[in-house]
């Protein structure tokens, strides 16, 4: 079968492989890796996975599933992340949560028809002191105000 | 408002963007001049050094460092590890990422000398997922101390070798409780393990293994420049050393960490001499103390000595050191719901009462909250806490419990306008 994860993919596996005493001990940079690169995980990348670890397909799987941030199915070009555990709760941050609902037109877990937004709640993101926050992709946002928040979205390409 | 004038190790270098790089470890702080020092002692001198320093782990349980460390077995056929746990998952707690950001080096220092004076020669960051940026900061500090040669093969030219990775997690609260971080570091489910064994004895890959949190082990370079002696004075308390990084959150005027010593301070000077008091002048509420899984406090209880024997002797933790304050137009079922929906999501399942518990809990009190509570719904609460509570494989079944109990028993008046109101009075 030909691969789809890069060469580039394997370089990087490789450099890790010999700081760990165990192959399996691979499998989560190995999903953060491949994510990168596919932005989520499809069945056939995690046995792609799967293959250069030496476990099964239903072994990556049971793992992925377990964390919240592989995602299993497509998410859009930005994906939002708002926390809205105790911290953010308290300052503001459902305000935050249902302005992004009506600017888009979507519910929580959902993602634009033009694929360009998933919007999700996130638990704690260890930014408390600066809250609200949010991620954007893999950037942490805080300090988070409705008007702060339509500035960093409108300036999306 | 109060600033802290007495000596503190961290956070003068905090929001110092040029603090990170090794040349500034170098001329401003430690620049491994303690790892030296370290790698000429005994490992048991180490240990001795750490005990005296009354060092107790900063993450939440309290564990004194020294003894921890002392637990590891001497002759071991298997490889040991030192993990560092940068998971940073209980809500409130926001410390352990300006550490990493702004002072790497005292972090890899700190693993340096855990390593050797626990006999390992392999350390790993466990660093929580989303903190992408600090997983990039922290490697590029790692590559700067292994081309230095404090890192690797024969560091500083003696016997001792060690090599450090970071290790990303993905989103789970679960792997913050070490044997979780462990099964998640080895490429499992981050299911915490039944114990014993503990990792001391059976911990990462089957060898032992200690788990620290990540200001903990950045504290062990200061405790060896300058003695545990030292160390154990810039607190205010007995039974526990140094300075603590206070992380406060929620309805205060100046969100954000204070250093200060171990006891320096009550919470209600935190609050209103450090912070500044409530947001908008508003009456203080409750306080949660430290992190969501600490029982809550109302307004009157807030003039105990903020160090974690102060805060057990009132029935609550200081945990993580992180302080959560609520103002009185907040809706304390509001509060309690949420904090339950974390701990609904969080539960790995392996245990029944916390898997069904958390959700039970959540469920009733969503509908208390919504207006369709029950007058029996308050001591059913209580019931399914108590079925909780210390009946699971690890913490978080308690930490679910706790905050549901307290909430209700303290803040009963609340529930019952909800109920007998059928609907939230802040509405």
């Amino acid at each position: 079968m030909a691969k789809l994860l890069s060469e580039n993919f394997y370089k990087e596996m490789g450099k890790l492989e010999p700081r760990y005493p165990s192959k399996v001990a691979l499998l989560l940079p190995a999903l953060h890796e491949a994510q990168k690169e596919t932005g989520w995980l499809p069945p056939e990348i995690m046995e792609e996975i799967g293959t250069y670890i030496g476990i099964h397909p239903a072994q990556v799987r049971e793992v992925a599933s377990f964390y919240t941030m592989y995602n299993l199915k497509p998410v859009g070009k930005y994906h939002l992340k708002i926390c809205t555990n105790v911290a953010c709760c308290l300052r503001g941050s459902e305000e935050l949560v249902d302005h992004c609902k009506k600017k888009f037109g979507i519910e929580l877990g959902e993602t634009t028809p033009d694929k360009k937004f998933t919007l999700m709640e996130e638990e704690c993101l260890g930014a408390c002191g600066t809250a609200p926050a949010m991620m954007l992709n893999d950037d942490y946002h805080e300090n988070l105000t409705v008007q702060g928040l339509d500035k960093i979205l409108d300036g999306l390409k | 408002m109060e600033t802290y004038k007495g000596e503190t190790l961290f956070i003068q270098h905090f929001k110092n963007e040029e603090a990170r790089s090794l040349d500034y470890y170098k001329k401003k702080m430690i620049g491994y001049e303690s790892a030296k020092k370290a790698l000429a002692m005994s490992q048991d001198d180490i240990i001795n050094e750490v005990k005296k320093s009354n060092l107790r782990g900063r993450g939440g349980a309290g564990f004194p460092t020294g003894t921890k460390w002392g637990f590891i077995p001497k002759q071991s056929a298997k490889p040991k590890y030192l993990v560092c746990n940068a998971d940073e998952s209980e809500p409130g707690t926001f410390k352990d990422r300006d550490i990493m950001r702004y002072t790497p080096h005292t972090l890899i220092e700190g693993m340096i000398i855990g390593g050797f004076a626990i006999g390992s020669n392999v350390g790993y960051i466990y660093i929580r997922g989303e903190y992408t940026r600090e997983f990039t900061l922290l490697n590029e500090a790692i590559d700067e101390a292994y081309k230095a040669g404090y890192l690797g093969k024969n560091i500083l030219g003696t016997q001792f070798s060690f090599d450090l990775t970071v290790h990303r997690g993905a989103g789970a609260y679960i792997c913050g409780e070490e044997t979780g971080l462990l099964n998640s570091l080895e490429g499992k489910r981050g299911e915490p393990r039944v114990k014993p064994p503990f990792p001391a004895q059976s911990g990462a890959f089957a060898g032992p293994t200690i788990v620290n949190n990540v200001e903990t082990l950045a504290s062990i370079p200061f405790i060896i420049q300058k003695g545990g002696e030292w160390f154990s004075k810039l607190s205010k308390i007995e039974k526990s050393g140094g300075t603590r990084l206070l992380g406060v959150s929620g309805h205060v005027k100046k969100p954000g960490l204070y250093e200060l010593p171990a006891g320096g301070v009550t919470l209600r000077q935190l609050i209103y001499d450090y912070c500044g008091g409530i947001l908008n002048d508003r009456k203080l509420k409750a306080v949660i103390p430290g992190g969501s899984s600490a029982p809550v406090l109302t307004a009157d209880e807030i003039d105990v000595i903020y160090d974690i024997e102060p805060l057990q002797k009132i029935g609550t933790m200081m945990g993580s050191a992180a302080v959560m304050v609520v103002s009185e137009d907040y809706c304390m079922v509001k509060l309690i719901q949420r904090i339950t929906k974390f701990y609904a999501h969080e539960s790995c399942g392996q245990c029944t009462p916390c898997r069904e518990g958390c959700k039970w809990m959540e469920d009733i009190l969503h509908r208390i909250e919504h207006g369709h509570g029950r007058e029996q719904d308050l001591a059913l609460l209580l019931s399914i806490a108590d079925n909780i509570n210390g009946k699971t494989l690890c913490a978080l079944g308690d930490a679910a419990a706790g905050p549901v109990s307290s909430f209700v028993k303290k803040f009963r008046g609340d529930f019952e306008a909800h109920i007998r109101g059928k609907k939230c009075p802040n509405a």
